[in-house]
């Protein structure tokens, strides 16, 4: 039975590694998660059946309950909320490993089994990382839905704390291995890993977190890892390494999305950046030449190619509706429309173009940076919706800047630019973008949604 | 005995990570939110050992755990598959 039972975990952890592979393009995409599903209820089913369960009203007690929140969540969420949704399932993935661990402790203490030291190694280890991606992901959370200030929040001597309180879970968990029975140790390492993840990430900015997010899933797929490692199941550990390496990348990719270091964004480093630079506007300041919704639209009926650079501002204004029937009406007329994506344009990985498949924008239509950015000098119009400093210029030669070096969007290249925003404000990093005072940049003041519908309507009326 | 066993599992671990880094930079940019909730839902694979826990055969502390483990698991599981799934079904080409 033991050897059904690990074949099985074998043929899911296949199922989970075909399932991500199948993530490599839109078309199977659908088709890997469901063999991703497919794996875990196998896993499940086959436990199911271990000699070792053997009551089973907490367990289906536990699946009832679960399921339901966990369906209600997902059928629920907006789009717009999907960070949050992801940070707090992280959370839930992080407490459960670090649960689990607990649970394995208490079992072989219980048995008076000899514990190995492996085991009480891992079990100190998914503890402490399973409790950091818990409250670290909650305050995750609640920076998402606004429920603490997205601000970034520093407190005196930040830094020390944070080591002491890691040196701290380090020497209990030398002792918990040296002497097993420390029970105390091992609820003072969860206690102060609890406390860690809350410290780890309140000093990360409301920008930054698409960022924490991605850390935060990697670190629930380690959590999964050394809860593997606690209870000798290759199949956690291989699904938690794919999970870890996953969440590694991203956190990379974002990072390099906004040209920081993965130390500069944890220790909260962009928000005073930004206010340093704040006042410092290099580049062309002054008058910057505005359109109304009747010349843009002349002047878009007589273009062959257009790219629009969505930003989270068009989510916020609830517009990429709008900016849909803009790319319909724009076809119909015979002109080449495309989308510019930036690596950070959502408020995590990928955020903006699941808003813009919600809104039917066909997925053929998207471009990610590198696809696009050598192509702006043949493109007529680029229409910039709710972005700001992924288009700004000053990244490029503006080494006083503090967005300097950050991978920018070639907008300014385009014969012309048109630029749909409330005012001349500025954006996140707080500095001014030379953009809006380009000779070939036209500003269309308007909140988005109602802008870009008012144009849609003039659109038609030619 | 015992260390060769743990020392095949970080053989195993490494390995994982190394085909976790070849299958997940040739993800494409466009599907990277699904894909963080798609492996989040993985990542929820410790509700087997949660199961395991709940359903020992004396009531103890170990199974208050496993069940509190076990709820935590299943919103983690359910919830990240569906979320992706919803996601997955508005990616179209016209």
């Amino acid at each position: 039975m033991q050897i059904v039972s690990y074949l099985v975990y074998l043929i899911a952890s296949i199922l989970f590694i075909f399932g991500i592979k199948k993530l490599g393009s839109p078309k199977t995409a659908r088709q890997g998660n469901f063999l991703s599903s497919l794996g875990m209820f196998l896993a499940v089913v086959v436990t199911l059946l271990d000699q070792r369960v053997i009551s089973y009203e907490y367990i289906i007690l536990g699946i009832v309950v679960g399921s339901a929140i966990g369906s209600i969540l997902a059928l629920k969420v907006p789009m717009t909320g999907m960070p949050q949704m992801v940070g707090l399932l992280n959370g839930f993935g992080g407490g459960a490993s670090a649960l689990v661990a607990f649970a394995e402790y208490f079992k072989e203490a219980d048995l008076g089994i000899t514990f190995e030291i492996s085991t009480l190694i891992t079990i100190v280890l998914s503890i402490l990382i399973g409790s950091v991606t818990f409250t670290g992901s909650l305050i995750a959370f609640g920076k998402l839905q606004e429920l603490i200030t997205g601000k970034v929040i520093k407190y005196p001597l930040q830094n020390p704390i944070n080591i002491i309180l890691i040196l701290a879970v380090i020497v209990a968990g030398v002792f918990v291995v040296l002497d097993p029975t420390r029970i105390d140790l091992l609820y003072g390492i969860a206690g102060v890993s609890l406390l860690l993840g809350v410290l780890l990430v309140l000093p990360i900015g409301g920008a930054d977190m698409p960022v924490a997010v991605s850390l935060l899933n990697s670190y629930s797929g380690l959590a999964a890892s050394m809860t593997g490692f606690v209870l000798s199941n290759n199949m956690l550990i291989i699904a938690g390494a794919l999970v870890g390496a996953s969440g590694i990348i991203l956190t990379l990719i974002m990072c390099r999305g906004m040209n920081r270091s993965l130390m500069n964004v944890v220790l909260g480093g962009w928000e005073s950046a930004g206010g340093d630079g704040g006042g410092t506007s290099a580049g062309p300041q002054g008058d910057a030449k505005s359109v109304d919704a009747e010349e843009l639209a002349m002047i878009l009926d007589s273009v062959q190619s257009v790219v629009i650079v969505p930003g989270y501002g068009m989510a916020v204004a609830q517009a990429q509706h709008a900016v849909r029937d803009l790319t319909n009406i724009l076809e119909k007329k015979g002109i080449n429309v495309r989308f510019a994506i930036h690596p950070v344009a959502g408020r995590m990985p990928g955020h903006m173009n699941v808003l813009l498949a919600e809104a039917q924008v066909s997925y053929d239509k998207l471009f990610a940076l590198e696809d696009i950015n050598d192509d702006f000098p043949n493109v007529d119009v680029a229409i910039i919706v709710g972005a700001n400093d992924v288009v700004n210029p000053a990244a490029r030669h503006d080494k006083n800047s503090p967005i300097f070096g950050m991978p920018i969007l070639n907008v300014d290249y385009a014969k012309t630019v048109v630029v749909n925003k409330r005012s001349l404000n500025v954006g996140y990093a707080g500095i001014q973008n030379e953009l809006f005072f380009y000779p070939n940049t036209l500003m269309f003041f308007g909140s988005a949604k109602e802008a870009i519908t008012k144009l849609n309507n003039e659109l038609k009326e030619l | 005995m015992e260390n060769l066993d743990l020392l095949m599992q970080i053989y195993v671990f490494v390995l994982a990570i190394f085909v976790g880094f070849e299958l997940i930079t040739k993800v494409p940019p466009t599907l990277h939110t699904p894909l963080m909730s798609g492996s989040n839902a993985i990542s929820g694979i410790t509700i087997v050992g949660a199961l395991i826990s709940a359903g020992l055969e004396e009531f103890s502390v170990s199974t208050i755990l496993g069940l509190a483990a076990l709820i935590f698991a299943t919103i983690n599981v359910v919830g990240g598959y569906l979320v992706t799934d919803r996601m997955l079904k508005m990616f179209k080409k016209k």
